[in-house]
């Protein structure tokens, strides 16, 4: 027997058979009037493509893989790391190394071997975006940089495909349902992107483990109840979550009529979005502001000749406890300001954090004071520890 | 007028404070209780975030009343 269905975001596609185990597998679903067996197999026609495998897409993943969802796209192009297994539960120790997308595969055909995975070992580009996106049904973004999320919300409108957002910081998420046709998109609520560096990633500014499996479970349950067609999703609201107040705000949002996006449909075609984040392009050289970088190498002979200048730790005390270069001074970021009396403006002065954003912002505000001699010591510790010290602990 | 200002992300964590009172003239608008913000922030470069008033997401030049409840959501990307 073939249906036609006329519900959720898919329209006109036959509705397959639960064949095998799957009805034992899916009980708790079917006796939800919410579900049902038509709904499940709705579940099992729908195609849902996921943007990044990593904090967000360990529990979309799973949860959708375990809902029965029959595709589930995956795109991500990173390799397993130690560091990411406090909050990526889809992916264990043995996989350190492997590529996201294998080890994956592998945990969601164990979670459910009904469930088909098409992998897209790649990063989402204006090149590649549309193509990937056409084929699914819903798209959810769980990306963790600003340029895939334009990108992703401007393929979206483009396509009108509903994007289900989600996004988090150190203990703060937000959630929410873009791009459909009646609501708002990501341009709506944040119509231009940061300046690069502005906005600590979760490599820099941390982020507590559970935090993305809380918004990736919202993020789930919303991409559920769009293909189901169920109860009202975030469309036209924003849920932010605070979990250290363990608050949880949703304020309305409105469509707005001059996005270039969704309002007056002035973007067609996907643009450069490294360019419109100002990210990734060559170093603007006229910039009076840039701050001249050393390698860890080249401070590392500073210090052996016994050069006569300041090294800078504008990290954290938390930070400072984990791992610190000898003869650094401690002056975290939010303290640089005060510290300028106690600085020499003629004296040179190196300056490093974990990555080299922190210390580049330092580094600026320092030279805006009239410093002069300014470095930035690129890579930060982290790199410090790969070339000059490796008994320096990475973190 | 005296508003209550909820703070999020990076804008707590530069003034400090989950929320702040501030004290304005009436007839202020959003964009003044983000101006009146960014000059408690000591200079630090600061994302431009979304306000909400009465939780609702607002434009720049709509106005603020005593006794609003106003939030500041900065932009995050973490995933």
């Amino acid at each position: 027997m073939t249906a036609q269905i006329h519900r959720g975001p898919i329209v006109d596609r036959e509705l397959p058979e639960l064949g095998g185990d799957e009805i034992l597998r899916y009980s708790r679903h079917l006796i939800l009037p919410e579900v049902a067996l038509e709904g499940q197999r709705w579940l099992k026609a729908s195609r849902v493509l996921l943007i990044g495998a990593g904090g967000l897409g360990s529990p979309l993943a799973l949860y959708l893989a375990a809902a029965g969802v029959g595709t589930l796209g995956l795109v991500d192009f990173d390799v397993v790391d130690l560091t990411n297994l406090q909050r990526q539960i889809l992916h264990g120790t043995g996989d350190v190394g492997r590529p996201k997308l294998e080890s994956a595969k592998d945990r969601i055909r164990d979670v459910n071997p009904n469930v088909h995975v098409e992998g897209y070992e790649t990063k989402l580009t204006s090149a590649n975006a549309l193509e990937i996106l056409r084929d699914y049904d819903v798209v959810i973004d769980g990306t963790d940089n600003f340029q895939t999320r334009y990108l992703t919300n401007d393929a979206c409108v483009i396509l009108g495909k509903p994007n289900v957002y989600g996004s988090i910081f150190r203990f703060e998420g937000q959630a929410s349902v873009f791009a459909t046709e009646e609501g708002p998109c990501y341009r709506c609520l944040y119509p231009e992107p940061p300046p690069p560096g502005l906005v600590p990633s979760c490599a820099e500014g941390g982020v507590i483990g559970v935090l993305p499996g809380l918004v990736g479970t919202i993020q789930a349950t919303e991409g559920l109840k769009l293909l189901l067609g169920v109860g009202e999703t975030l469309i036209g609201r924003l849920l932010t979550i605070d979990a250290l107040t363990m608050q949880f705000r949703t304020l309305k949002l409105r469509k707005d009529p001059s996005c270039p996006a969704c309002g007056t449909r002035q973007i067609q075609e996907l643009i450069d979005y490294d360019q419109f984040c100002g990210v990734g392009g060559p170093p603007d050289v006229s910039d009076p502001n840039d701050v001249i970088e050393l390698t860890p190498r080249e401070v590392a002979e500073k210090l052996k000749r016994g050069d006569d200048f300041d090294l800078l730790d504008v990290r954290e005390p938390h930070e400072w406890a984990i791992a610190r270069i000898e003869g650094a001074r401690l002056v975290p970021l939010g303290s640089v300001g005060d510290a300028i009396p106690t600085l020499d403006p003629a004296r040179e002065i190196v300056i490093h954090c974990k990555g080299g954003v922190r210390s580049a912002k330092a580094a600026r505000q320092l030279q805006a004071a009239g410093f002069t001699r300014v470095r930035n010591l690129a890579g930060g510790i982290l790199r410090w520890s790969d070339e000059v010290d490796p008994k320096i602990p990475k973190y | 007028m005296t508003l209550r200002v909820m703070l999020f992300a990076s804008w707590a964590d530069a003034l400090g404070a989950r929320s702040i009172d501030l004290d304005l003239p009436e007839r202020s608008t959003a964009g003044d209780v983000l101006a009146a913000l960014a000059a408690r922030a000591n200079g630090a470069a600061l994302a431009k975030p979304a306000l909400a008033i009465k939780r609702q997401l607002a434009r720049s030049d709509d106005p603020v009343s005593a006794g609003d409840e106003v939030a500041v959501i900065p932009p995050v990307a973490g995933g």
